[in-house]
């Protein structure tokens, strides 16, 4: 095998030329699949933490029905103490699961006194809220520097940059909150701006926020109710996992008609940046695709050209007892060579270029937060894959040059001027 | 005793709506440590001879016998082994690899068809190195060597694996006359030390002379 590895390898270099320029078409196609994976990959990375670990969560709990009228923000969808405490002990059993933590989701009337607007709130338990979203205080703005467990207290709510800007409000001055409860009464309360946040991508990051506590009592609940639960893990990447042993678990919970009484939704269900996300996706297949032509053209065109080139010496090993299966290696052996050339090489230059990107920063802004970095990687598996697909390809194109190769008659292959 | 024994054999090949008959009716026996040559014009049927006995081609009809086996019944991969197994070639244009030096091109039938050991291979390809006397051009490449080195190095890969027959077609026609010679008296040396049989094609009159047996083909017929 060695020696079919070391024929392979001077019949490759005795045409250099040829050699060199399609390795660096493939060599080409290799490193633009790296770097595209890598700054795509990073940035959908960067992105999906920006809206689960500031504002979504990773994971979301309502009751049956909630998400398919998220717009009106219903309140006869809400969870009471005792169906609360179920989903607690639910999400203490799975040691995958890091927190999670209580919202309400609400409607409100928001005065300044002067005039009056719509605002959609979220009540959180702050202390709660950090260690299921750490990145919720980034993208606010205070007057002094708050702990992330306390970004509000009781009586304080946060409202949303364009809104403060419509309603000349700024941080510390006073506003009426007033609001519907399930029942249709009307109540108001007296709040404090203690901060302004950014929007981000989706409906939900238009939401204003303030305590659960003042929420209840605003919406005027005799016990303890909220909307959502949300669920942060240790491991992102066990995302699917995770949510399909929650969800196999809460379709048990049957309410009073028998019907399920909770749902549970992934992030990516719940944020129009998912099609983002599946857009990028589609873009580095589209790029290893287009690396897999490359592969396949520039390998057959070679290995054709190499077997028409060589059909006298084709006919000489075969007349002097070479069986067809070891001409065939040796022609596949080329192909498989020039495509592991190829790969050590783009993998190099990839992955080079991957370091340089790390050393030369790329930043950029999204929202309040003006210096976001990228930092391309590449996983070994995302490596490995890449690498597997040229070789395969590169042994793949070879296979009819070489079974016709293989297949040549000695008496025509040695008359063949 | 014979090592090449053929029946009644013909060729003929199909151009078109035109056969052409190769070779008619041929009825040979070619003994062991035989050194016998085929002369005849050009056209004569000297090459399809050749590539008969040689395995390389199929009679249209009659018996062929290589070291009694009826080869002429062989499919594609019996007819490799069985070449690889009995038979070394000689070609009029070398055909040396270019890619391996005069050691490896001897060596290839040794890895690629006998899968001989490296001590033995080794040991092997020294020997005939020096019965053809290039053990001091071993290292070089094809295209370093002159036409006669280039032969002598085919000689030597054509009895390297220590074959029965060696066939050699128009071994000298791309040579000089002094080359010529040396290559023709070359075979006939190897087949005096290692009992080969050889049969090769020539019209070259004087390469003739140094044949031990000589049969004359016309028009695809023994004369």
């Amino acid at each position: 095998m060695i020696r079919i590895f070391k024929i392979a390898l001077r019949n490759l270099l005795r045409y250099k030329r040829r050699t060199l320029l399609t390795s660096l078409l493939i060599t080409f196609g290799i490193v633009l699949v790296i770097l595209f994976s890598g700054l795509a990959g990073s940035f959908k990375t960067m992105m999906i933490g920006q809206i689960t670990d500031s504002n979504l969560a990773q994971m979301q709990i309502h009751k049956k029905g909630y998400v398919s009228s998220i717009d009106t923000m219903p309140l006869n969808l809400t969870l009471d103490i005792k169906r609360y405490k179920k989903i607690e002990e639910l999400l203490s059993s799975h040691t995958e699961i890091l927190a999670w933590a209580p919202r309400i989701k609400l409607n409100a009337m928001l005065s300044n006194f002067t005039d009056t607007t719509n605002i959609r709130l979220n009540a959180i338990s702050p202390e709660k809220e950090v260690l299921v979203c750490p990145d919720v205080g980034t993208r606010m703005t205070f007057d002094k520097k708050r702990e992330p467990g306390e970004l509000l207290t009781p009586g304080e709510v946060i409202i949303p940059e364009k809104l403060a800007k419509g309603m000349k409000l700024k941080i510390g001055d006073p506003i009426v909150l007033v609001a519907n409860n399930k029942d249709g009464s009307v109540n108001g309360l007296n709040f404090t701006i203690a901060g302004i946040i950014e929007s981000i991508l989706g409906p939900q990051g238009k939401e204003g926020y303030m305590h659960i506590k003042d929420a209840q009592e605003l919406l005027r609940m005799d016990k303890p109710e909220i909307i959502e639960v949300a669920i942060r893990l240790h491991d992102f990447d066990k995302l699917d996992k995770v949510y399909a042993a929650v969800s196999s678990k809460l379709v048990g919970f049957i309410n009073k008609k028998g019907m399920p009484e909770f749902e549970i939704h992934t992030w990516d269900k719940l944020s129009p940046f998912s099609n983002i996300a599946k857009m990028i996706d589609f873009m580095t297949i589209a790029m290893k695709i287009i690396m897999i032509a490359i592969v396949l053209i520039s390998i057959l065109n070679v290995m054709m050209m190499s077997v028409y080139e060589r059909v006298r010496e084709i006919g000489t090993m075969s007349a002097i007892g070479t069986s067809p299966g070891k001409i065939m290696s040796l022609f596949l052996a080329e192909g498989l060579l020039l495509g592991l050339i190829s790969t050590i090489i783009g993998n190099i230059i990839g992955l080079s270029g991957i370091g340089v990107l790390n050393i030369y920063k790329i930043r950029f802004a999204f929202g309040r937060q003006d210096n976001l970095l990228l930092a391309p990687s590449v996983n070994l598996t995302e490596l490995l894959w890449v690498s597997g697909i040229v070789l395969f390809i590169s042994v793949f194109a070879s296979l009819q040059p070489a079974y016709k190769a293989s297949r040549m008659e000695p008496v025509d292959a040695l008359g063949h001027v | 005793m014979a090592l090449v024994q053929i029946e009644n054999v013909s060729k003929i090949y199909q151009t078109g709506e035109v056969e052409v008959a190769a070779l008619s009716d041929i009825n040979l026996s070619i003994e062991k440590s035989s050194f016998v040559s085929f002369v005849g014009p050009s056209g004569s049927g000297k090459t399809t001879m050749l590539n008969l006995i040689g395995c390389l081609d199929m009679p249209t009809q009659g018996k062929i016998l290589v070291d009694d086996r009826q080869v002429g019944n062989f499919n594609r991969q019996e007819r490799a082994v069985f070449r690889g197994d009995v038979i070394g070639f000689i070609f009029q244009s070398f055909n040396l690899f270019p890619v391996l030096t005069a050691f490896e091109n001897i060596e290839y039938p040794l890895v690629m068809i006998k899968n001989e050991p490296e001590n033995k291979r080794k040991e092997m390809i020294l020997n005939v190195l020096d019965s053809v006397d290039m053990l001091n051009q071993k290292d070089k490449f094809p295209d370093q060597l002159s036409g006669g080195q280039k032969q002598r190095i085919a000689v030597a890969r054509a009895l390297v694996t220590q074959p029965k027959l060696v066939m050699a077609d128009e071994p000298t026609a791309n040579l000089d006359k002094a080359s010529s010679i040396n290559v023709i008296r070359l075979m006939r040396d190897m087949k005096d030390k290692f009992g080969t049989t050889f049969i090769f094609s020539t019209h070259d009159p004087r390469i003739m002379e140094e044949a031990e047996i000589i049969h004359t083909l016309v028009d695809g017929k023994l004369a």
